[in-house]
Order: structure tokens, then sequence, then C-alpha cells
């Protein structure tokens, strides 16, 4: 036998308990690291990765770093913009219980880098080494994209809390026949439902304190993304003659003082309250860490345990990383988390990954008492290795329901509860 | 050299092909977690609408969701997502909640109502659902303890024939007025 040969088998070895065989040879030694794992991130996707690892083994440590010390939930902060809801409270989790039931180490700061040779992730509290790390950083907006863009003057309201507050007060101050304007991305965005049942909250406000008033949709998309017919179902039975749906108008450019927005630089339209959701990427310590792709935006991972490609010992789930067919809803980075979890601890204990299944479930609001809903169960595709839907789990509601409506209410109740406790 | 470069090249198909290789179809775990995002850790449900599955019979949940796949019993979403999983995963999904501990919820109920539904249950659900309904047999799932609002839910398809209902049940149930459902509602929901 020669050398190399025995080298080969060596290396063979070493890989087979964990996934490849480049994640053994990229190992770094990192003694402060070792049974350490640093989660980025406190929101769906953080939480639920860090309460995952610690359950499945509890003599991992585990550290979950976040900004603020609390969250606030977009799901269902459209509910809150239509006056559904008297403020976010329903929808704020903070971290106390999580950490006190599942033993783990909270800390509140502003990550600056990871320095994934040296396995460190560097924060405003100081460094945290690891063995693995865990990034879910939702997303940030492409503002550069345009021109002009001011959230305080267009909200977004696409990151729920403040900007949320916002959007509320000035569909409030509107005077009655005032025109809203509201501008969708192309996709791949954060929620694909989500400007839709914004739309239908919106107009139902509107339909309620402010007669006469219009909302003027601008969707760079050719149509509507998710959920159409049910959508136009529900436009047409409540809100006829309140929404203006424009398809294929792209927003380039803002007027903020002339309260205008610009369509390809070109075509003018003006509105008392203008809603931006500006196109979007992966969030900014993605960027920061180098974990982006060749496309600038989003995060390519291995899709059964959500390993970065770019670099080993770091995997990136929810918004952020490109997960096939999976969308970037809530439910996705919940669901994408344990996948993350369960896989990291079987490449700790040296014993083999469990291919993925995964679930989404998103449910929109039409009206104050009828949502409609999207599925989707979720796998690995066995020689393409690409994650894709498993043939006929996906789809949509037949109608809208009351039923579903009252189903969804248990669902954000649901998964709050399980991220925060 | 030669062999050096073949030794390469057979690394490079291992690490094309390791990824298959060395994970192992999903586990009971790894499809249950899943459901948490509505169902709640493990299956202990914290949304009023929705059902526990920790500690629920195996032989209930299997059929149940056979009866989703077929469209025997209507739903939203489960009727839909039922569909992504083989009739093995279902049995492991059933084998995993029902080793779970039953969810503690706390719906508020009515007393009288509570009092009431004992005299239904003691009359038509007894023989079935023993155990003051906490105990399982067959195909005849634990109702005590769920959430109010998702037995009102569930009684309310019985008695709408929107759900359909077995012979044995039928026989018992057919008389029972709108009132007695919801003091049965109350009474299996003050179960703990």
């Amino acid at each position: 036998m020669t050398m190399e040969r025995r080298n080969f088998l060596k290396l063979l070895g070493a890989g087979a308990g964990v996934a490849t065989l480049g994640l053994a040879g990229c190992a770094t030694t990192n003694k402060a690291g070792a049974r350490k794992v640093v989660v980025i991130g406190g929101g769906y996707g953080g939480t639920i990765a860090a309460k995952y690892l610690r359950m499945q083994d509890p003599s991992i440590e585990v550290t979950l770093i976040e900004r603020n010390d609390h969250y606030v939930s977009c799901p269902f902060s459209n509910l809150y913009i239509g006056g559904l809801m008297p403020d976010l409270s329903s929808l704020t989790i903070k971290y106390d219980q999580l950490a006190a039931n599942h033993g783990i180490k909270v800390v509140q700061a502003e990550v600056t880098g990871i320095d994934a040779k040296a396995h460190i992730v560097k924060t405003s509290a100081g460094d945290f080494p690891y063995e693995k790390c865990v990034v879910s950083p939702g997303i940030e907006f492409r503002t550069n994209e345009i021109k002009g863009y001011d959230d305080q003057i267009m909200p977004h309201a696409w990151k729920a809390g403040p900007q949320t507050v916002l959007l509320r007060k000035q569909l409030e101050a509107m005077k009655p026949g005032g025109t809203v304007v509201l501008s969708i991305p192309l996709a791949p965005y954060r929620c694909p439902p989500g400007p839709y049942e914004r739309i239908s909250m919106i107009a139902m406000y509107l339909k309620q304190n402010k007669p006469g008033s219009k909302i003027i949709v601008l969707d760079a998309n050719p149509d509507i993304v998710s959920k159409k017919g049910l959508f136009l179902k529900g436009w047409k039975k409540h809100y006829q003659g309140i929404i203006d749906y424009r398809p294929a108008k792209k927003v380039t450019e803002v007027d903020n003082k002339n309260m205008t927005v610009l369509i390809e630089g070109i075509e003018e339209v003006k509105g008392d309250v203008i809603n931006i959701i500006p196109p979007q990427k992966a969030g900014a310590i993605a960027h920061i860490a180098g974990l982006v792709g060749a496309d600038g935006k989003w995060c390519p991972v291995r899709s059964f345990d959500f390993e970065s490609r770019n670099h080993p010992d770091i995997h990136v789930i929810g918004d952020s990383s490109i997960a096939g067919a999976m969308p970037k809803s809530g439910y996705s980075a919940n669901s994408e988390a344990k996948v993350c979890a369960t896989n990291i601890v079987a490449m700790m204990n040296g014993r083999k990954m469990t291919e993925m299944s995964a679930i989404n479930t998103c449910y929109s609001y039409l009206s104050a008492k009828e949502a409609v809903s999207v599925t989707g169960v979720y796998r690995v595709n066995a020689s393409s290795q690409a994650i894709e839907a498993v043939p006929g789990s996906v789809g949509v509601s037949a109608d809208l329901s009351e039923t579903e409506a009252m189903y969804a209410e248990s669902w954000i109740k649901n998964i709050l509860v399980e991220m925060s406790t | 050299m030669r062999k050096k470069w073949s030794g390469l090249a057979l690394a490079f198909v291992a690490l094309v092909f390791s990824a298959a290789a060395y994970a192992v179809p999903p586990t009971a775990e790894i499809l249950s977690y899943a459901c948490a995002g509505c169902h709640g850790t493990n299956g202990a449900s914290a949304g009023p609408s929705m059902p526990s599955l920790a500690g629920q019979s195996k032989v209930f949940f299997i059929d149940a969701m056979k009866k989703f796949k077929s469209g025997e019993r209507s739903g939203t979403v489960m009727t839909r997502l039922v569909k992504g999983y083989s009739d093995e995963q279902i049995v492991a999904m059933a084998d995993f909640f029902a080793k779970q501990k039953p969810a503690a919820q706390t719906t508020a109920v009515d007393p009288a109502l509570v009092a009431q539904g004992k005299v239904v249950y003691d009359n038509a659900c007894k023989r079935c659902h023993l155990e003051n309904g906490k105990e399982f047999e067959e195909d005849t799932p634990v109702v005590a303890g769920q959430w109010l609002k998702y037995l009102q839910i569930q009684m309310g398809e019985f008695r709408d024939g929107k759900r359909k209902i077995s012979e044995k049940k039928a026989e018992k149930v057919k008389s029972l007025t709108a009132a007695e459902w919801e003091a049965a509602a109350h009474f299996y929901a003050s179960q703990k």
C-alpha cells in the first residue's frame, strides 16, 4: 500500500462520522471553542436552533447572541397595521424563559464579524469561540436600488417594531379620501404572501376608517406572487374599488418632499402614505462574515444541515439562506433550525446525519375574520441534493375561511411560545 | 504520481456522494419536530384551536392521518401536509408523539357545564372514551385535557356532519343536543 493510499483511507475513516471529507479536512483545532455552539440572531430561526441544540444534547454549551433584548414577530404584524390589534405586545417575545428552561446563555450584543478560520465570533461584548456557529440574521434591504429612499418618511415595516408602528400612525393621520401607495419588490423577498396580506389589511382599515380612500399597489413582479386566486377573490368580495393593483411596476426612485415614487425612472405616482417594501438580501452579518454567494444577495448552503458553502462549521438558516424550494418564511426558519440543530448534534457526537424533513405553513388574513393558507413538506432530492417540495404537499386553501383564521391565531400562539420557552 | 491523482479523483467522487452515504433517512424526531410550529414543542399545544399530540394514541394518530390523506376527514392544512409523508413516516411520528408527556393546558371552563357534561359523558361517551377521556382504546383518541376551543370546533363538525362519525359513535350521540355537545366539551377540557 502506498503512502498516499493509506492517508486517503485514513482521511476516509475520519470523515465517516461526519458529513464529508471536506469537513474533516478543514476543521481547525480551537480548544477554547470545543463543545460550544454560537447562535447569531434571536428570531424565528435562532431561538429554535439554540433550543433544539440544548434539548438534544445538554452537554453542548449554547450561546445566543442578539442585538435587542426582545423580538417582534413580522408574521401577524399586518393585523396590527389593519387595526385588529391594539399594540405589538402579543407579537413580542423576550428570552429569559428560553434561557432558563434550556440553559442557553443569551448575550445582548452586536456581532461585528466572524473569524471563520479561528472559529471566533467577534461582538461588541467580546469574542466567542465556537466549534459550530449558526447564523440566522434575517434580511437587509438593498436600499441602494431605490434612489432617495428614507424609511422614516416611507416606512418599509418589513422588520416588525418601530417601523410597523410608524406605518400605522401614518395611516391613522391620513385624511379621508387619501391615497396609500404600496410597492412590492421582485421575488425572492421575505414572506411571499406578506405584501398581499398587507394590501388586504390596509384596504380593510381604509374601508372602515377613511371613506373614499384607495390603495395603489406597484408590484415589481409580473403578477401576484402567492395565493393569487384567493387574494383576488377576497379583494373582490371585500375591497371592490379600494385596491388598484398594477403589476410589473418597479419603483426605482422616490421624492420624499413631494411624496411621489418613480417607476423605472419615468412614471410618477403620488401618495399620502407610501409604504415601500425595498428589495432584499441576507442580513448584514452574512455579508460581513463572507457567507453570501455569487449573486451578492443570499447564502448558499448544503441542503441537509445548512452548512455554508463558503465556510465550514458555519450554518446559515432562515431568510438569509438559499433553501431550494422552501419559501422565506417564519415557519421555514423554524423548521430549518431544527434540521440544522439535529445534524449539528449528530456531527458533534460522531453520529450519522439525518436527511432533512421540513414544513412550511403560512396563513394570510383577507379580512378581520377570514384567512387562507399555503403549505408544503420539504425534503432533499436524492440525486440533485437540492431541497424540493414533496409532491402533493404543496397547496393553498380552497376558499377564504373563518376556521383557518382561528387556526392561524393558534399557530402564532404556538410558534411564539415555542420560540420563547 | 498517477496513483496520487487517481486517489484524488476517488476522493472527489467520495465527496460528492458522501452526503447521501453518511445521512440516514429522516428519523421520527426530525419528522415530528417540524409539526411543533403549529402543535407546540413535542406536541404540547399552546394554541386554543390546535390539538395537543403529546401522549395521543398511536392507533388513533395513524387512523386520523389516513383519513386526512384519503379525504374522509375534512381539514384545512392537514389534508395537504399529510400528503408529504409516507405510511412508514406517519407511523414513526405516531410513535414519537405517543411517547411524549401529555400537555397540561389552562382553558377556563364553566363549572356548571362541566357538571352537565359529566352526565352526558356517563350516558353517551363512557364506553369508548375510558377514564373521563384520559385513556385511549384502539382508534379512540385521548380527549381529556384538550383545549376547549379545539373540542368545540371538532364537536361542531361532528354535529354538522362535516366530520364523519363512526357507526358505534353515531348510535350514542345522534340524539345529543347542541347544549349537550357543548357541556361535554367543557367536561373534557376540565380533565387534567
